[in-house]
């Protein structure tokens, strides 16, 4: 499904990902853990497209296709959907504008018809109750005065809504109390499928009791430097990221 | 806090309406005729010994201003000033161009050690006030009359001396610049100033020096119709680094003294130049009768690419302001910062700002600016910031408050904002407001009396400004603050 | 006349020679017209370096004084009037104005809504009409160029009286049709009595590519407790040079409300001077420019708040497309016996291409202490990381880009209460991001 090859990033001279190479199969659900300043919201910004990285080598294929050579838009028609670590505030974007425009600007572009207005807030209303969101958040401008849990859901809300086939979670979560972040999660869960893979970005190891990954990469100076089962997690738990610290002093 | 708490003390000690620096200092002086004319001005540039080049500057200078007209589009009102009922030079009689601190007229020591100005470098130097390692050049009335530390700064290559010596001893350096920011012509004031300008600072910071101690200069003006013309110039070379502090003073008098400044800054390639005012001239009587007329220029040219130049300034005193310190954003990547608390009461008038011109390519540049009004004084913050066509990636935060204590002054905010770039982008937030009956509530209900409460709240009000200054400074603006508003509250 | 060895520009000297002729034509007492023209002329264009007009220099712009507008046959009304689409959705009562001209044939006086009463303004001057004593009910307005030469030149428009609560919106229609070049000068005035309420509609088209110089003066006093919905449509053609001025004085406990929605033009300048009279009222004064091409859009702004508590928000937004020019100067004045004001001004502007320029002066002039007021001004570009967030959600650039300047511009507009005249605002703003794409 995802491929990436030998990726290299720099941002204003500054170099953050060093040839970094990763696959995520589908209907896996992929773990990246790592200390702060490993790159790793880099590289979810990076596959999401976001203008400020320079790639200088490597590439990102998504079922074959090469993202790298497409705009952030067509990536999310490829059928990328990035959960941002901090969702934006847009003032006087109804939220429910957005989100009819977004669907019917993918659907365009996979050659779909748009949704009926009752079809679409039909859609909608399922997905709000399904991760207990409030009506009235609907009816706000998007994230405008929401909560940190209430943004986060909302970025669940759109993952459920665009169905998409490849879903980068950025430290989705930071910043929610467990109610929160149990219904997050569940949200999350309810969306894995064989067809679907998720590549979930965590420094810890907590969200991935409640999504629990196929495998865990741990992510240092800009590359994975080792991969394993669950278990992984919890040895990062118990020791701490330290060990990979020294290894790269020395 | 224990600066808050000298404040108190401070509002508690002293009387009502009292300038403590409005006394006045016995010195033979020695002074050109009243008025202005050629021979006044050659007289000038004889008393300095000037080369023919700085005569003849000066009299271009004087024959525009005879065609100029005086500004009247500032928020400020004033009698008209007769140019003819002024001394231009006033020097104390007893050796002028004094070689060391023992040929200084002991009433003049005498006066800078009541107003808390160290000048006797080896006192310091012995650790008598181990705190403070300023360098100092003291000016009074028309002439400098001691520089302190000169020595040791000519180790490190800096050069800071009055600039009427200057322009004997470094003639290429002061010719090469000055006039180099605010021209001649630049505006009535100005162009008077380059006239008849008397004395200075002059200084010099060699490629790479960090200069290594802060740089003073202390104004005072003592004689009665004497007018105030200093001319600072400021030069930092590649890569160096310095911090400038000006003081001010005069004596209570009943009639109103004008003191028309130019100051130029100019920061070359990587350069910093910090410039720190304490404003502090005599503001005249509750009535309004006497104080100075504050018509400076002062200006600084961001020369080279990622230049800073950053203008602190605590005005207080003076019964007219005009000034605006600003920025010249010319080289890429530099940056400009005004930080200004104004205060006025009694009738003061208050027309101060800045104006950033961006030029160079990602320039940025900050404004806060925190005007405090009370009694019946006007106080007006007026500004521009602008982005010219090429200043792609400018950048520019604004931010002025203002705060009323009474119900008869008057706080005015005139920003011009004009962008020509369209990836600049400027934001500019202001207020007004009083204080909020909440918080002195809160205070009160905590054991301070209303003044009490007034200058804790103010002290919290100007803080983002305050914390911009050199520490010994902070503290006697601080105290400046709470004096200039005593008697407002009731 | 020593002082007329003033140097007067040929747009001056024009001026001065069209009033000659026009003053023993136009209705009404000449003195007070002879009057206004003089205190123009003492002063003449206003330029630069006339603070007022730094940003717009009307010496510059108006090179030649356009020859005012006859008064239109019926069929070129009928046809001018078919040809116009402003607020064509919103049901209203038509008061149409045909090349500075009141259309007298298009209105059912015996007809009116009932609490509003209409009078013809040129028969008004010509017979001298109670009501034109509460003409200028903004005295300080008189000091303004563009003001006093409306004041000499006005030819007609309408004076309205609105008492009750009146349903139907009126809608202030003008169109100048004239194949080349007029200049037309109109003024309305509207006396909304206490406890009454109205919404205004104004739009103003104009035919493209001809130098109309159209200058528009509404004024209004709103009694005590009315209710005032005004939304302004400029819709001038390409080539107009566009002056209007809005005087209002309001009373107690008022909710007034006013836009200017600016789309058309070359030049446009809006200026809007309010003076709150009375206590407890609630004043909105907002504005959209959308600017392209090298269009000049200027709004002008003076809001005194003359009473205690007193609420105002003023909020204009700019978009800047190509190389045009917005500008903003608003300033908020409260004297000392306006305590307990409450007003916050904000200007932001969006420059959506590298020639635009803006220019904004918002100003604050405070005497009483317990105020609460604040002014803010931005101007930039489209914010670089909210493209990327609704890009990646799947919106191609150009859409998302008209997406946040519809939710930009939308925060002006949202407010207006008649649902269709909003949605017909909104539908311009989208006609204009149409044009663009």
């Amino acid at each position: 499904m995802l491929e990436i090859k030998n990726l290299v990033v720099q941002i204003e001279d500054k170099r953050i990902l060093n040839g970094l190479n990763l696959t995520v199969n589908k209907g896996e659900v992929a773990a990246i853990m790592g200390p702060n300043g490993s790159g790793k919201s880099t590289l979810s910004y990076v596959i999401a497209g976001k203008e400020d990285y320079e790639v200088l080598d490597g590439e990102i294929l998504l079922d074959g296709q090469n993202l790298l050579e497409m705009e952030p838009d067509q990536r999310a028609a490829a059928g990328v959907f990035l959960a941002f670590q901090y969702p934006l505030e847009i003032p006087g974007v109804g939220t429910m504008t957005f989100l009819k425009a977004a669907l019917n600007a993918q659907r365009k572009a996979r050659g779909q018809d748009e949704l009926t207005t009752p079809d679409f807030i039909k859609q909608v209303n399922a997905a709000a109750a399904k991760l207990e969101m409030p009506k009235d958040m609907l009816k706000r401008a998007l994230n405008v005065g929401f909560s940190g849990g209430e943004k986060k859901r909302m970025e669940i809300l759109q993952m459920a809504l665009l169905q998409p086939s490849f879903c980068i979670l950025d430290e989705t979560d930071s910043g929610l109390d467990i109610d929160a972040l149990r219904i997050v999660s569940e949200g999350v869960n309810s969306l894995r499928s064989p067809d679907r893979a998720f590549l979930v970005i965590t420094h810890y190891q907590r969200l991935l009791n409640h999504i629990v990954p196929d495998t865990v990469h741990v992510m240092h100076g800009g590359r994975i430097v080792r991969t394993g089962g669950k278990e992984l997690a919890l040895e990062l738990e118990a020791n701490g990221y330290a060990d990979y610290r020294e290894s790269e002093a020395a | 806090m224990p600066a808050v708490q000298e404040t108190i003390d401070q509002v508690r000690s002293i009387d009502v309406d009292q300038y403590k620096y409005g006394f006045e200092t016995e010195v033979e002086m020695e002074k050109a005729p009243k008025g202005l004319s050629e021979d006044v001005i050659r007289f000038i540039s004889a008393k300095k010994g000037e080369p023919e080049w700085m005569l003849q500057w000066r009299l271009d200078a004087y024959k525009r201003w005879l065609t100029m007209k005086e500004p009247n589009w500032a928020r400020v009102s004033y009698d008209k000033i007769d140019y003819n009922d002024i001394y231009y030079y006033a020097a104390p009689k007893k050796n002028p161009a004094p070689k060391s601190l023992d040929e200084v007229d002991p009433e003049i020591l005498k006066t800078y050690e009541k107003l808390g100005i160290p000048l006797r470098e080896q006192e310091i130097l012995a650790g008598v006030e181990p705190s403070s390692r300023v360098a100092v050049d003291a000016v009074f009335d028309s002439v400098s009359v001691a520089t302190t530390f000169k020595e040791e700064l000519k180790k490190a290559g800096v050069i800071f001396m009055p600039i009427s010596e200057a322009i004997r001893e470094y003639p290429d350096l002061v010719r090469q610049y000055l006039g180099s920011v605010v021209p001649v012509t630049d505006n009535f004031f100005a162009t008077l100033n380059s006239a008849v300008f008397t004395d200075g600072s002059f200084v010099y910071i060699p490629p790479g020096v960090r200069c290594p101690m802060e740089l003073s200069t202390y104004f005072r003006i003592n004689e009665k119709n004497t007018g105030q013309f200093e001319r600072t110039l400021i030069i930092a070379d590649k890569g160096s680094y310095v911090s400038y502090l000006e003081g001010c003073t005069a004596p209570k008098r009943d009639e109103n003294q004008l003191h028309a400044a130019v100051v130029e800054l100019i920061a070359l390639d990587d350069a910093e130049i910090k410039y720190s005012t304490v404003q502090n001239w005599y503001p005249g009587d509750a009535q309004g009768r006497g104080g100075i007329y504050n018509f400076v220029t002062k200006r600084g040219d961001c020369r080279g690419k990622n230049s800073v130049i950053t203008w602190t300034q605590v005005e207080t005193g003076s019964a007219i302001t005009w000034k605006y310190p600003s920025c010249i954003l010319r080289g890429d990547n530099s940056r400009g910062e005004f930080y200004s608390i104004a205060v006025s009461n009694g009738m003061q008038q208050v027309d101060s700002g800045t104006k950033m011109i961006h030029l160079g390519k990602n320039t940025t540049s900050r404004i806060i600016s925190k005007g405090i009004a009370a009694g019946k004084s006007e106080n007006t913050y007026r500004g521009l910031v602008s982005a010219h066509r090429k200043a792609t990636g400018a950048r520019n935060f604004t931010n002025c408050d203002s705060l009323l204590i009474g119900n008869q002054c008057g706080a005015h905010t005139v920003p011009y904002i004009e962008s020509k770039n369209a990836t600049a982008v400027f934001e500019h937030e202001a207020t007004t407001s009083k204080i909020s009956e909440d918080q002195m509530f809160y205070c009160q209900q905590r054991g301070l009396s209303e003044e009490e409460a007034t200058a804790l709240i103010v002290n919290g009000f100007v803080k983002d400004v305050l914390q911009q200054l050199p520490m010994e400074f902070a503290v006697e603006a601080q105290k400046l603050i709470s004096i200039s508003l005593e008697g407002s509250v009731g | 006349m020593a002082d007329v060895t003033l140097m007067k520009t040929p747009a001056e000297t024009a001026l001065a020679q069209a009033f000659e002729s026009a003053k023993t034509v136009l209705p009404g007492s000449v003195e007070s017209r002879a009057q206004a023209f003089e205190q123009f002329s003492a002063r003449g264009l206003p330029h630069r370096r006339v603070e007022e007009f730094k940003y717009t220099d009307l010496r510059a712009l108006l090179r030649e004084v356009a020859p005012f507008a006859n008064v239109p046959s019926a069929e070129e009304a009928k046809a001018a009037l078919e040809g116009s689409k402003a607020f064509a959705d919103v049901s209203a009562l038509q008061v149409p104005f045909v090349n500075g001209h009141f259309v007298r044939e298009a209105v059912d006086f015996h007809n009116l809504p009932e609490g509003l009463e209409i009078v013809p303004l040129r028969e008004a001057l010509a017979n001298g009409h109670e009501w034109l004593a509460k003409l200028s009910p903004v005295p300080w307005a008189s000091d303004n160029p563009i003001y006093q030469l409306n004041t000499s030149f006005m030819a007609d428009g309408v004076m309205i009286r609105v008492a009750g609560a009146v349903e139907t919106p009126v809608h202030l229609r003008f169109v100048t049709a004239a194949g080349s070049a007029v200049a037309t000068a109109t003024r309305v005035l509207v006396v909304v009595e206490d406890d009454a309420s109205v919404t205004l509609l104004e739009s103003h088209e104009s035919t493209d590519g001809a130098n109309h110089q159209p200058n528009d003066v509404v004024e209004m006093i709103a009694g005590d407790r009315s209710n005032v919905q005004h939304v302004r449509l400029n819709a001038e053609g390409d080539k107009t040079l566009a002056l209007s001025t809005l005087a209002a004085r309001i009373g107690a406990e008022v909710t007034f409300n006013s836009i200017n929605v600016v789309a058309g033009a070359a030049t446009s300048r809006h200026q809007v001077y309010a003076v709150l009279d009375g206590e407890n009222t609630n004043l909105r004064v907002n504005g959209a420019n959308l600017l392209k091409g090298s269009q000049h859009g200027d709004s002008t702004l003076v809001v005194e708040h003359n009473a205690l508590h007193c609420e105002s928000r003023e909020l204009f937004k700019t978009v800047i497309d190509d190389e045009a020019t917005g500008v903003f100067q608003g300033k908020i004045i409260v004297p000392h016996h306006a305590q307990k004001t409450d007003g916050r001004m904000m200007s932001a502007a969006l420059l959506l291409a590298e020639g635009g320029s803006m220019n904004n002066k918002p100003e604050l002039e405070i005497f009483a202490d317990d105020v609460q007021c604040a002014h803010g001004a931005t101007c930039g570009q489209l914010d670089e990381d909210l493209l990327f967030y609704l890009m990646a959600r799947g919106l191609p650039k150009k859409e998302a880009e008209r997406l946040l300047v519809q939710a930009f511009l939308g925060e002006a507009i949202e407010f207006v209460e008649n649902e269709s005249a909003r949605d017909a605002l909104v539908g311009t703003v989208e006609e204009w991001l149409r044009a663009r794409a």
